[in-house]
């Protein structure tokens, strides 16, 4: 097969005035080393991108580096993890991320499966609340973080404080009494969308004659909910877990337009202590340290996203 | 059309639910939507005013205030360039990774999006000090590079996907009809793949637009986004409410009424094309 190519490419180089390739007739070693020279500028930039900043990350770990003391950077071991961990804010910190990640996944998993199967059937208008659906996904974190603040959760004039008086309730002031609830709420509002298109998508692939069959023998809806859907939906469930896994190790605008954190670590996630030693504290040295105990976690959560992975790359 | 004709009831009763839920959903944005409109006192009524008339001043005081079509202009540039960008670099990859697989493959691909769970703050400060280093603090050109690299794995990985679904055969025919590797990407792979790649580009461009932490803290006022201008808001001043309805909308509705209009292929790239 490659014979046949090399003979037609050569001819085709001459007939044109672009030659396809740079020597054609080298195209047997150039199959070799063409894939990887289309590689290479995704390869080394990623490349880099990962391991210049890793390797002074590491290396800003192991010295003492405040932006407010100049002078020489003495090397400390590890002094800075000690003082991370050790922080106050650090358990705290690694249970809000956990907390923040664990409800949001469960939130949007749940809800967005009852919702895909609520609009799957067709109804007058169906595109429409699609549409309605969908839309919170494509608003950036800093406004969807604002809009909560204000105009839902605000304790005087946000539209949750008007419905409880309006009830007789007394107004909570969320993002201050329940700081970690009020920003599961905005970020589990902001991935629902993404969730249920999934399933909505998966939900259209069904077996349509398996259901009519189900049907057929008298199966009821929440049995077929229970043996037909649910099952379906499960690998999706797992891509949904997975990308909600990568985006939301990390979130940071909610937290820093909100709350800034608190009330005291309230609401701090790694990201944002990460964040506040180093930019708030001009601690290099133990930001520094931070970072690499959340790569760390990150590596510790890849190991599952990547078996889930693996299995959806074998199909 | 599924459920049984004769329980009518269930099936209104089922679109009235899928109503109430589709418009609750939607209600804050609706509702910061309608805020923009008002003036300050109309905004803070308690009861909330829900007829009123409508105002366009706040529009035009944000503009005044924070020169928002220069954040506007960052926004876009950042976006575009990075999309344009990532596509370059990673459309070459995902082709070369579909179509002249070997035994490493899969561990790049994991490798690439691996890269992609390494938590930003991670390396924050030496990016910072990088880029003050080479003048890129507060550039376009900085941001531009760092939203490019942020989301290059996953472009990697959506495109490879899409590319996986392209039939071998099709690429052999077109080289044993004499297509040079320029032809062959020209005239086959690019009509075949147009929707991978543009769904890719979509996405891209949604991520890049909405990205807050870099733009938060590598830029400032040269070279901010939309998303670190909103950001800056959350200081007292955001008791002017209407004021930050109005530049919450114009910052988040281009994006917004974008992907009204390709939300299915979005979402569905997304999935690396593990749901269908």
């Amino acid at each position: 097969m490659a014979l046949p190519a090399t003979v037609n490419d050569a001819t085709a180089g001459a007939a044109h005035a672009t030659p396809p390739a740079p020597g054609a007739a080298a195209r047997r070693p150039a199959s070799r080393l063409l894939p990887r020279l289309l590689l290479a500028p995704a390869v080394t930039s990623l490349l880099l991108w990962m391991i210049v900043p890793l390797a002074m990350t590491i290396y800003f770990s192991l010295v003492r580096y405040n932006l407010m003391q100049p002078g020489a950077h003495p090397f400390i071991g590890l002094r800075n993890f000690e003082f991370f961990v050790t922080d106050g804010a650090f358990v705290p910190a690694v249970m809000n991320t956990l907390m923040l990640l664990g409800s949001v996944i469960a939130i949007t998993v749940v809800a967005g499966i009852g919702l895909a199967l609520l609009i799957n059937d067709p109804f007058p208008g169906q595109a429409v609340v699609r549409i309605l659906l969908i839309s919170p996904f494509f608003v950036m974190p800093s406004v969807n973080a604002l809009m909560w603040k204000n105009m839902m959760m605000h304790p005087i004039y946000g539209v949750l404080a008007q419905l409880m008086r309006a009830v007789g309730l007394t107004p909570i002031d969320w993002l201050a009494s329940y700081p970690l609830l009020a920003i599961t709420l905005m970020i589990a509002w902001q991935w629902l969308p993404f969730a249920c298109l999934i399933f909505i998508t998966a939900l259209q692939s069904m077996d349509r004659e398996q259901l009519e069959a189900a049907r057929m023998d008298g199966a009821t809806y929440l049995q077929q909910v229970r043996y037909l859907y649910l099952p379906h939906l499960a690998r999706p469930a797992a891509v949904v877990i997975m990308i909600e896994m990568i985006f939301l190790m990390s979130v940071f605008a909610e937290i820093f337009t909100t709350t800034g954190g608190g009330p005291g670590y309230a609401s701090t996630n790694v990201a944002f202590l990460i964040f506040s030693q180093a930019l708030l504290n001009f601690d290099v040295g133990v930001a520094s340290a931070g970072g690499l105990f959340a790569v760390l976690l990150a590596n510790i959560a890849a190991v599952f996203l990547i078996r889930m992975i693996g299995k959806n790359l074998e199909s | 059309m599924h459920t049984p004709r004769k329980y009518p009831a269930a099936q209104v009763l089922r679109a009235l639910v899928s109503w109430l839920t589709g418009l609750l959903v939607f209600f804050p944005i609706l509702w910061t939507g309608m805020t923009a409109f008002k003036t300050e006192l109309q905004a803070i009524a308690t009861p909330a005013l829900l007829v009123w008339t409508p105002t366009l001043d706040n529009f035009a005081e944000v503009q005044r205030r924070t020169d928002y079509l220069l954040y506007a202009e960052n926004s876009l540039i950042t976006s575009v360039g990075s999309t344009l960008i990532g596509l370059l670099l990673a459309a070459p990859a995902a082709y070369s990774m579909a179509f002249f697989q070997n035994a490493r493959t899969k561990d790049l691909l994991v490798w690439m999006l691996s890269t992609k769970m390494l938590p930003a703050v991670g390396v924050l400060v030496p990016i910072y000090v990088l880029y003050q280093t080479f003048g890129l603090l507060d550039t376009r050109l900085g941001l531009t590079i760092i939203f490019t690299l942020s989301n290059l794995p996953i472009m990697v990985w959506m495109l490879y996907s899409y590319f996986k679904e392209i039939p071998r055969e099709i690429l052999e025919a077109a080289r044993m009809d004499g297509a040079g590797l320029y032809q062959e990407f020209r005239h086959v792979l690019l009509p075949l793949g147009v929707g991978g790649l543009a769904s890719t580009a979509l996405l891209c461009l949604v991520l890049s637009w909405n990205e807050a932490f870099w733009s938060l803290n590598l830029s400032a006022a040269r070279a901010g986004t939309l998303a670190s201008l909103i950001a800056s808001f959350s200081s007292p001043e955001g008791l002017f409410w209407s004021k930050l309805s109005a530049a919450s909308m114009m910052a988040a509705a281009p994006i917004i009424v974008f992907g009204w209009f390709c939300q299915k292929q979005l979402v569905q790239g997304l999935t690396f094309g593990a749901v269908k």
